[in-house]
């Protein structure tokens, strides 16, 4: 077809042990922003890795402009036109946004030094065609990371990119950001930019892309046109079952409050007020910056306490630090779960085991058979894929590492469960997994405060949802008047549409 | 099991089999060193001689017993650069006091609590002023070094009474004290580190500080009681060593630290802690020594020594490395260099 840019053909790879890719066929468009979807492992990564140079393929070939090419240097992907922004930006903060954009290739004098006025002004082109508010001046560290995530494209720009990559793009970016980013999306297509746009986020992926090619286990399912799909119809081709409901059902909340947090204030948030009761999700919500994870690590005990108390069913706690939190039975995932989370290098059981050393531990010494059993029986009870208790968690999936993570706090049986962002970066199928896991938690008793930047997965898992704005919570918000509108009104400090805004102090229900 | 032959990394087993027990680090030290022993007993004549092996025991002694603290520290995510400091400290004050008149088991008390309490200080600079490990302990390498000048005005102390000397001078079911100790401080701290709860939580520490500390586990105390730990051994090491040679010299122990860290490391401890036990760093201090002592019985100038122990840390980490690589680079999860990025 005269209109296609790439076109990747029976691209095969093997690796020891699995076939990552099979006779994978990719046809994107000119001009066109076309989806990726698939699980974690489905073959994503493998696939645009061998667009972008990192890995050879065993078999097949990419027709690029017409002409069959080989792409064996993320360099070579570089002079072709394939630009990838990476999930893990790959910028220097100390340095300028105009020295980020041509690093590498700065334009100097004779005696090597940097033409900074030539440098400002091409900078100065670049931004202005992506119509980015961005001084090029400004130092990279200074700016927020939608706009580094913005820099990076406009240095894949720069490089007359004529098929980005993009993996992940919104991950860590709030909706407000995300925004930003799909505007300059749209008009770097029109601009004749062919985008390939890989996102676990089903509406993103849904809004933006006018064709969509589906992979699952190495394999294509399909290419389809985007409005021929809807997301059940689509998470159905990626996992190869239907996911009968996106959300587990709720439950009902019964008027016993398990955790009542008054005026608690730190010197980052504060002071603020709720009650979470007996088998309810409380959802936390607001954008990034807003204080929810600030919230989260004071009741955690991770900052000191200004003024303020929590009391957990009826008694007062005096929590001032992680380990007397954990001690009252209160657990926390936080939201970066390798750098906050997870010890990497260690096996799954010595994870699962990590809060509750006490328990699988006999006269001071621990019991490796008790440690075991108690790691096979986490991993039993969620679904952890894996060769064993002895796997280091490194080699795992996001979502597989999630579940490892849940399951250390699940060991330790906490009678509130503090969850960060459950659910970023992993695949559907995990992410179905853990939402239903954390609804079987709350029936069973437990009460669950989940943070998440998704807005429809706080309106989906949700009971009731705080949101907040400049660490305060602004509003109270019960699930059935609940919608991305009213939540992202009260999260940009807009205040209220509705006219029962409560002030969230008790929380009735 | 189904999970790959393993390098160390892991940190200690459970002793769950027996071909867990040794890593293949450490099966590969060991072979070393049986190759480097049996070569060398084949070729030289004094090598196998019970006056070589005693004394090539009893001089590595004081270096393990500092190492065993040293993997401790390193295994927690630090490392103590003041133990050679503390080695002499240590030894001054247990002398001085031991010269004093008093009993040698209260000498030996005292010198090893002065460690204890430079341990205490380190540990309190890292944890409550939050200097990084390097430029705290490198200060109180020079503090502690420093101290002991000045207690002895630069001169060794001696006159040593004779119960004190029996200490290091003694022998027990015919091995030589300074041995006897070093070893019975390896098995029990290398069982500790493999088996109690609380040496566990060290690598935890080690591993991930932050989700340490968000898995509940108390990680200032923790590394406090670390500093401590290593503090102990090192003042523990310079007691018993003045007491073997009877003398307490200002200037002994200099370049400790860095044999210390060259031998846990060696051993399969890492920079980056969560790693390491103290059974390795006992084998990497044996290999080093073993390679010294047979270039001195190969008549190798002695000029040698320092490069070769320099190239064995160099080969074991780089072995390491290379293997690691390899494993993951199986695994299908290349790391592109960035350079080669956009």
């Amino acid at each position: 077809m005269a209109d296609t840019l790439l076109h990747a053909k029976g691209i095969i790879k093997d690796f020891p042990g699995t076939r990552a890719l099979d006779r994978v066929e990719l046809v994107v468009r000119k001009g066109e922003i076309h989806g990726l979807l698939g699980e974690n492992g489905a073959g994503k990564s493998t696939l645009m890795k061998i667009l972008n140079g990192n890995y050879l393929p065993d078999e097949g070939e990419i027709i690029f402009e017409g002409a069959p090419v080989t792409i064996d240097s993320p360099y070579r992907a570089q002079s072709l036109g394939i630009g990838m922004v990476h999930q893990e930006l790959s910028l220097v903060s100390e340095l300028s946004v105009a020295e980020n954009i041509f690093v590498g290739r700065l334009p100097v004098n004779k005696l090597g030094l940097v033409k900074r006025k030539v440098l400002h002004q091409q900078a100065r082109e670049i931004l202005d065609r992506l119509r980015l508010p961005l001084d090029p001046n400004t130092l990279v560290g200074d700016i927020s990371l939608a706009y580094r995530q913005m820099v990076e494209i406009a240095k894949a720009v720069s490089l007359n990119c004529k098929l980005l990559i993009l993996d992940e793009p919104t991950s860590s970016l709030t909706e407000h950001e995300s925004q930003i980013l799909f505007e300059l999306v749209r008009s770097l297509k029109a601009q004749g930019v062919s985008i390939l746009y890989i996102s676990h986020k089903l509406s993103e992926v849904f809004m933006l892309t006018s064709r969509i090619t589906v992979l699952r286990d190495g394999s294509l399912v399909g290419s389809y046109p985007t409005n021929e799909l809807d997301e059940d119809e689509a998470a159905r081709l990626m996992v190869g079952r239907a996911l009968s409901n996106l959300y587990p059902p709720q439950g009902a909340a019964e008027p016993e409050v398990v955790l009542q947090v008054t005026n608690l204030e730190t010197d980052k948030v504060g002071p603020c007020s709720f009650s979470l009761f007996k088998g309810e999700i409380l959802g936390i919500s607001g954008l990034v910056g807003a204080g929810r994870t600030e919230l989260a690590s004071a009741i955690f005990g991770v900052d000191g306490w200004l003024q303020g108390s929590v009391a957990l069913h009826g008694s007062k706690l005096n929590i001032r630090s992680p380990h007397d939190a954990v001690r009252s039975g209160i657990g926390y995932l936080p939201e970066d779960r390798k750098t906050a989370g997870l010890y990497l290098d260690f096996s799954i059981q010595r994870n699962v085991v990590a809060a509750m050393l006490d328990q699988v531990t006999r006269a001071g010494f621990v019991d490796g058979a008790l440690e075991r059993n108690l790691a096979l029986e986490q991993m039993q009870r969620l679904n952890v894929r894996s060769t064993g208790p002895e796997q280091v968690v490194r080699t795992l999936s996001g979502g597989n590492q999630q579940k490892v993570l849940l399951g250390k706090w699940l060991a330790v049986n906490p009678k509130v469960l503090i969850v960060d962002e459950p659910t970023r970066g992993i695949d559907v199928g995990a992410k179905a997994e853990i939402h239903n896991l954390l609804r079987d938690l709350v029936r069973s008793g437990i009460g669950v405060i989940m943070i998440s930047s998704e807005l429809p997965e706080i309106i989906g898992m949700s009971d009731r949802i705080l949101v907040m704005y400049g660490g305060r919570i602004v509003a109270e918000v019960a699930r059935q008047d609940a919608s991305e509108e009213l939540l992202l009104s009260y999260a940009s400090g807009r205040g209220a549409l509705h006219t029962n805004t409560s002030p969230a102090v008790k929380g009735a229900s | 099991m189904t999970t790959k032959p393993s390098t160390g990394r892991q940190g200690p087993s459970l002793f769950a089999s027996l071909g867990q027990l040794f890593k293949a680090r450490e099966t590969v030290l060991v072979l070393l060193i049986a190759a480097i022993a049996l070569f060398l007993s084949v070729y030289t004549e004094s090598f196998a001689r019970t006056g070589n092996l005693r004394a090539l025991l009893l001089g590595l002694s004081s270096i393990a017993i500092i190492a065993t603290g040293m993997t401790v520290a390193l295994v927690s995510g630090g490392f103590d650069l003041s133990v050679g400091s503390v080695f002499a400290l240590g030894g001054v004050v247990g002398a001085l006091v031991a010269r004093g008149g008093a009993d040698p088991l209260v000498a030996l008390l005292a010198g090893v609590l002065t460690g204890t309490l430079v341990g205490l200080i380190n540990g309190l600079i890292i944890t409550k002023v939050g200097i990084n490990p390097l430029i705290t302990t490198l200060g109180m390498m020079g503090v502690a070094r420093g101290a002991t000048f000045v207690i002895t005005q630069g001169s060794p102390v001696g006159g040593l009474p004779e119960s004190f000397r029996a200490i290091g001078q003694g022998s027990t079911l015919g091995i030589p004290n300074p041995v006897l100790i070093a070893l019975v401080v390896i098995v029990v701290m290398d069982f500790l580190m493999r088996r109690a709860a609380l040496m566990r939580n060290i690598y935890y520490v080690g591993g991930n500080e932050t989700a340490a500390r968000l898995s509940g586990i108390s990680v200032d105390r923790l590394k406090i009681g670390v500093y401590m730990l290593s503090g102990t051994f090192a003042a523990f090491s310079g007691v018993i060593s003045v007491s073997r040679f009877a003398v307490a010299s200002p200037s002994e122990g200099l370049g400790f630290e860095l044999m210390a860290i060259s031998a846990a490391v060696i051993g399969g401890a890492s920079l980056a802690g969560g790693q390491g036990t103290v059974f390795g760093a006992l084998l990497g201090v044996l290999l080093v020594s073993l390679a010294n002592n047979g270039m001195v019985l190969l008549r190798v100038p002695v000029y040698w020594q320092q490069l070769v122990s320099g190239l064995i840390l160099l080969l074991a980490v780089g072995f390491d490395t290379i293997t690691q690589r390899l494993r993951t680079r199986q695994k299908g999860v290349i790391k592109q260099s960035t350079k080669n990025k956009i």
